[in-house]
């Protein structure tokens, strides 16, 4: 089971580095598809179902828009790098960032042992585990995931329709036609 | 190793958003970082020969087995709204170089700037 | 935009209401099966959006307007909203209260039935209208764009 997510491992780094490395839009669009799907069927090996199936119509929906937007655009070859010292600026950045992010990789738990099962032997209750053991009985769903977005978490859910909301009037209001006399919606 | 891995997408995903000059360039770099991220959480939550945390017509009556197998619900519940989020996102960070390119007539963020006043 | 080929048309026509039924059983279905209200919201979307790509913008603003899709965005936001509301009232006085939970469990159903779970099925429909109806929204939006995108070439010069 290892070997097929350092499997699928190996094929999103070679994608993603395909897609930062190529100069054509088109073919790091597409790179990025093969990212999503990629992480699509790593959900579903992660026991995932879930998150495999809205992974994978999200990514068609952001495919869409994202060849959408590159084209129709024929000026899609821009090569090249910013100014030198801004590329300093971030190259010193990200180090700094990968230093701290391996030193934090030492105290994350082995994979295959899930946080809260670590943390189970020291503390006597931990949500997740509830989640798991009361989600039938107490809210009558068989879907744990769906138990805690909707009943449990359901503020969570609440915040995210709001931003969903906000972020697709954003779209909206920057995408229509600038009408001066009405001022509706005129797409 | 796996995590390692992960954080390497993550690493990636920056560098592109950071250097590149080209603003579809920067969203896909956004893009990567959201993957990575997502990526992480699920897998915190995995473990060794666990069974996907939805009760099955079995599993009620021998409810101890399934509680001692199943996945962390939890980040697998928060990375769906996540997910939702950054198709959201993504359309307005694309709304906006979309607005940005007929402006300008370009993508390139550096001529951008300078074309401005 | 007239739409692509005959081949592309004929296929999507039939293929357009499986993926809309696949869309409402996952939404309806989504407290006992992988699935739920963002997954089946997105199919919907989906189902639209293949319309649109294959019969060009006006057939697919025909069927679903922008009008009618900003509505039920917003018809699917306050359901989202009145289902929080209504656990406060008639439940133990909580926020998103599971209050049809008890009195289904009254009527002896049967775990893993449909009608079971209480308000989790309404919210996951609430939830599919929102994210389908925004989604199918942004992408209307952006296909009605593309029209005017040679016209920025000659602001600039």
């Amino acid at each position: 089971m290892f070997y097929i997510f350092l499997f699928f491992m190996i094929f999103l780094l070679i994608a993603a580095l395909i897609a930062v490395h190529t100069d054509n839009l088109l073919s790091s669009v597409i790179c990025v598809g093969a990212i999503g799907f990629g992480g699509s069927l790593m959900f579903l090996f992660l026991r995932a179902p879930d998150i495999a199936i809205t992974q994978i119509v999200v990514e068609v929906l952001g495919l869409i828009i994202l060849i959408r937007a590159t084209i129709s655009s024929d000026k899609t070859f821009i090569s090249g790098q910013r100014e030198f010292f801004g590329i300093v600026v971030s190259l010193a950045l990200l180090l700094a960032i990968s230093g701290l992010g391996l030193k934090a990789l030492d105290g994350l738990p082995n994979f295959g042992t899930p946080a809260f099962v670590a943390a189970g032997e020291i503390e006597e209750t931990i949500a997740s585990q509830e989640y798991i053991e009361q989600s039938l009985s107490k809210t009558g769903a068989a879907n744990a995931v769906a138990a805690v977005i909707l009943d449990w978490r359901a503020y969570d859910t609440l915040g995210e329709t709001t931003v969903l909301f906000t972020s697709i009037l954003g779209a909206v209001v920057m995408l229509r036609k600038k009408t001066k006399n009405t001022g509706a919606i005129e797409a | 190793m796996l995590y390692a891995m992960c954080f390497l997408l993550f690493v990636i995903g920056l560098y592109c958003a950071l250097v590149k000059k080209n603003m579809v360039k920067i969203v896909i770099g956004i893009m990567i970082m959201e993957y990575a991220v997502n990526l992480f959480l699920i897998m915190l939550g995995y473990r060794v020969g666990g069974v996907a945390p939805i009760v099955g017509h079995e599993d009620i009556r021998n409810m101890g087995k399934f509680v001692s197998e199943s996945v962390d619900p939890l980040p697998q519940a928060l990375v769906l709204t996540a997910i939702v989020i950054s198709l959201g996102s993504l359309a307005l960070m694309i709304s906006i170089c979309i607005r940005t390119y007929e402006k300008y007539g370009t993508f390139d963020i550096t001529r951008i700037r300078r074309l401005k006043g | 935009m007239k739409g692509m080929t005959v081949i592309v048309k004929s296929i999507s026509r039939w293929v357009k209401m499986l993926i809309f039924l696949f869309g409402i059983y996952v939404t309806l279905f989504g407290h006992l099966t992988p699935g739920g209200g963002f997954a089946g919201g997105v199919i919907l979307a989906g189902s639209y959006i293949l319309l649109m790509l294959a019969f060009g913008r006006e057939y697919a603003e025909d069927n679903l307007s922008l009008v009618v899709t900003s509505k039920l965005d917003c018809v699917g936001a306050l359901l989202f909203v009145a289902i929080a509301l209504s656990g406060l009232l008639y439940g133990s006085a909580a926020f998103f209260y599971n209050f049809l939970h008890q009195e289904i469990q009254a009527e002896k159903v049967k775990a893993l039935d449909l009608v079971s779970a209480g308000a989790i099925p309404l919210s996951n429909i609430a939830i599919c209208l929102k994210v389908g109806a925004s989604l199918f929204m942004v992408v209307l939006i952006l296909s009605v764009f593309r029209c005017d995108f040679s016209a920025g070439e000659r602001e600039v010069s």
